[in-house]
């Protein structure tokens, strides 16, 4: 079925909403009433239609805004693409792999053709229709990988894997929760995550990038993170934090439900073929806490998850000024009747 | 991860190119090209001899972008566990094999400026794929290939002339030609980095050598293979369930208790997540722990297991499930 595409916002008037359909799919995060770090990764495998699992990469009614704002993201600071030179192989299979889940996954909106090196590459929505030579740079307006991350939502980093660790030697980030890619390229995995409170000392990094250097082809792996965003704004960048930390000062008990907004990161990791590097897919949803409670076990669950978050992850998700007042909020929405374990709506 | 997805292929031709050593070229059983893979991959070939299932590791030596086969090259080994054997000897074009998809430990380094490459005898083969990597890429490369002769050398003929004396040399053990290892690695430009596959003795005197010359170790490769995580079959008795199952030799705990249809929480199914900890209950053998999540101590007292990669060993293993 054909995806109606909104027309809407991530900045200035901020106009983008969830639909009643859209709502019933939003990745919720918390499988229980409580949250603390672990690694919480599974095999990416194709789940139920209605389910941001339906296609391994997701594409939803935001498709066109989200790709109109990286737009205005990169026109502004181009250093939000990054590619070092020896990722041009994984560029190009960073490019099969989205072009392919995207044709895939929507025929009605992406087709892919291929004759040999000759591709033929038809994004509807967006209205594109070229035709390259796969693994010649110069058959396409951008490097291949800027190319294809003009056209598909979510963040991208692509990570090399030599001497036992994984170097973030590539990414297209535009949609972050308050990291830069031009700060952290060319760091390995324990140096870019430095900043995380308490998940080094109970060894969750350590168990993680044992667990991703064997990540098989064929076999992707995914896990959920999160934080809280004032405002529906994609680009929450260090680079723009004069733009978007006030906002954290404007929530009152009475705009927690338009202003306050989950942001939940779908993360998937994909071994490429030709490159050996791992694809790190960073797929950003936000959803208003007006929109969230209109699915009662959502609303319970993350009014207890709010109250008992651990002070050091309150601080370093930047919820300190607003948490007060989104608790009240969501506590009106909370009947303390038990919830149902997993993560989709009852 | 016990086993990585499985694809069916068939034996589409096999050649003898030295002595002892036969090419093997493997294609989709449904006709569909393979995945594209990076030089220096190998893929777990799983063989049926007679109703017993033998796994064994091979590089790929076909060129990583051709998707319409991939080809392996085996040493008939005289101490052979069986799989050579099988192989040389009762292995006929077209019959059926499995793979697993390619898995790279011996991937090269992207950022190299100069390659050198140490080959020993059938340890050529994963420099076969790398060289036409290199030379599609134009980056430079030397090959030092060490051979006991003429006879027992494969390949050594075509890549000289397909790569040129310059970039390919060649060594036979016959002719009391050896392979200079120490003067080669003396005198290097920086950025250089050297791979070495070939017998352990080799591999271990070109990583020493290296070492005295001052190569910083990141700059040295050798190969390593997936060590496909298996063992002997074994029972485990399911407490809660009141059951004993088999595990297979290439099946975890987890994929026997979910055949015998009990739901037993996992996550990852890598030994990283801690979802499927099982509390051990009765263990007269020994445990093989092969998860990245318990601590030392932890393995060490033998009262938990991650059950989607351990493994045990010994005649009674009870588990809390």
């Amino acid at each position: 079925m054909a995806i109606v595409f909104r027309q809407e916002t991530f900045r200035d008037d901020f106009t983008y909403r969830n639909s009643p359909g859209n709502i019933r799919r939003f990745p919720f995060p918390f499988d229980r009433d409580e949250y603390m770090y672990s690694v919480n990764m599974e095999p990416h495998v194709r789940g139920q239609a209605g389910t941001v699992y339906e296609s391994l990469i997701d594409v939803d009614e935001h498709y066109v805004a989200e790709m109109q704002d990286r737009a205005l993201v990169l026109k502004e600071d181009p250093l939000r693409y990054q590619a070092l030179p020896h990722m041009m192989a994984a560029q190009w299979d960073t490019l099969e792999l989205l072009m392919e889940e995207q044709a895939a996954g929507y025929p009605e909106h992406f087709t892919l053709i291929r004759n040999g090196d000759r591709w033929r590459w038809i994004n509807r929505p967006l209205g594109i229709d070229d035709t390259f030579t796969f693994g010649d740079r110069s058959t396409l307006p951008y490097d291949p990988f800027e190319y294809i991350t003009r056209q598909a939502q979510g963040d991208f980093c692509i990570v090399d894997q030599r001497d036992g660790n994984l170097w973030m030697d590539a990414g297209m980030v535009t949609t972050q929760a308050d990291w830069s890619l031009d700060f952290d390229i060319g760091m390995n995995f324990m140096e870019w995550h430095g900043p995380v409170p308490l998940a080094h000392q109970i060894g969750v990094f350590d168990r993680a990038l044992k667990f991703l250097l064997n990540l098989q082809l064929g076999k992707p792996t995914r896990r959920f993170n999160w934080t809280m965003t004032i405002n529906p704004r994609l680009d929450t960048s260090p680079e723009n934090y004069h733009k978007w930390g006030p906002d954290r000062t404007t929530v009152t008990p009475d705009n927690v439900g338009e202003k306050v907004h989950l942001r939940v990161e779908l993360q998937s990791l994909w071994r490429l073929p030709r490159s050996n590097a791992i694809l790190f897919v960073i797929r950003c949803y936000l959803i208003s806490m007006n929109e969230l409670v209109t699915v009662p076990k959502w609303a319970r669950r993350l009014h207890r998850v709010l109250k008992t978050l651990p002070p050091e992850l309150v601080d370093y998700k930047g919820l300190t000024r607003y948490r007060d007042n989104t608790i009240a909020w969501l506590s009106k929405h909370d009947d303390g009747a038990p919830t149902s374990p997993g993560i989709f709506p009852d | 991860m016990s086993g990585g997805l499985a694809i069916a292929v068939r034996v589409s031709r096999i050649d003898t190119v030295a002595a002892n050593i036969k090419r093997f070229r493997l294609v989709r059983h449904d006709g569909e090209p393979l995945p594209v893979f990076s030089a220096g991959a190998h893929v777990i070939v799983s063989m049926d001899d007679d109703g017993h299932r033998r796994r064994n590791p091979y590089s790929l030596m076909s060129a990583p972008h051709d998707t319409s086969g991939y080809d392996i090259s085996v040493l008939r080994v005289a101490e052979s566990r069986g799989g050579s054997a099988f192989l040389h000897e009762k292995l006929r074009e077209g019959d059926a094999l499995t793979i697993s998809h390619p898995v790279n430990l011996f991937h090269a380094d992207k950022r190299g400026r100069k390659h050198i490459l140490l080959a020993g005898g059938i340890g050529i083969t994963p420099f076969l794929a790398m060289m036409a990597e290199f030379d599609r890429a134009n980056v430079a490369f030397e090959l030092h290939y060490a051979m006991r002769s003429r006879e027992h050398g494969a390949y050594w003929q075509e890549l000289v002339e397909r790569y040129g004396a310059h970039r390919v040399k060649r060594y036979f053990s016959a002719e009391n030609d050896v392979l200079p290892v120490a003067s080669l690695l003396h005198n290097q430009p920086l950025g250089t980095h050297a791979y070495v596959c070939g017998p352990d003795r080799m591999t271990d005197f070109v990583l020493r050598t290296a070492r005295e010359c001052g190569w910083p170790k990141s700059n040295v490769h050798s190969e390593r293979f997936l060590a496909p995580i298996s063992g002997k079959a074994f029972d485990a008795e399911l407490l809660r369930s009141g059951i004993v199952v088999r595990v297979g030799d290439h099946e975890s705990i987890l994929e026997a208790v979910e055949a015998a249809g009990i739901d037993a929480p996992y996550m990852c199914r890598g030994g990283a997540c801690g979802q499927c900890e099982t509390a051990v209950v009765a263990c007269n053998g020994v445990l093989a722990h092969h998860d990245v999540y318990l601590s030392e101590e932890e393995k060490a007292s033998g009262r938990k297991v991650m059950i989607c990669v351990s493994r045990f060993d010994g005649t009674k293993l009870s588990l809390d499930l």
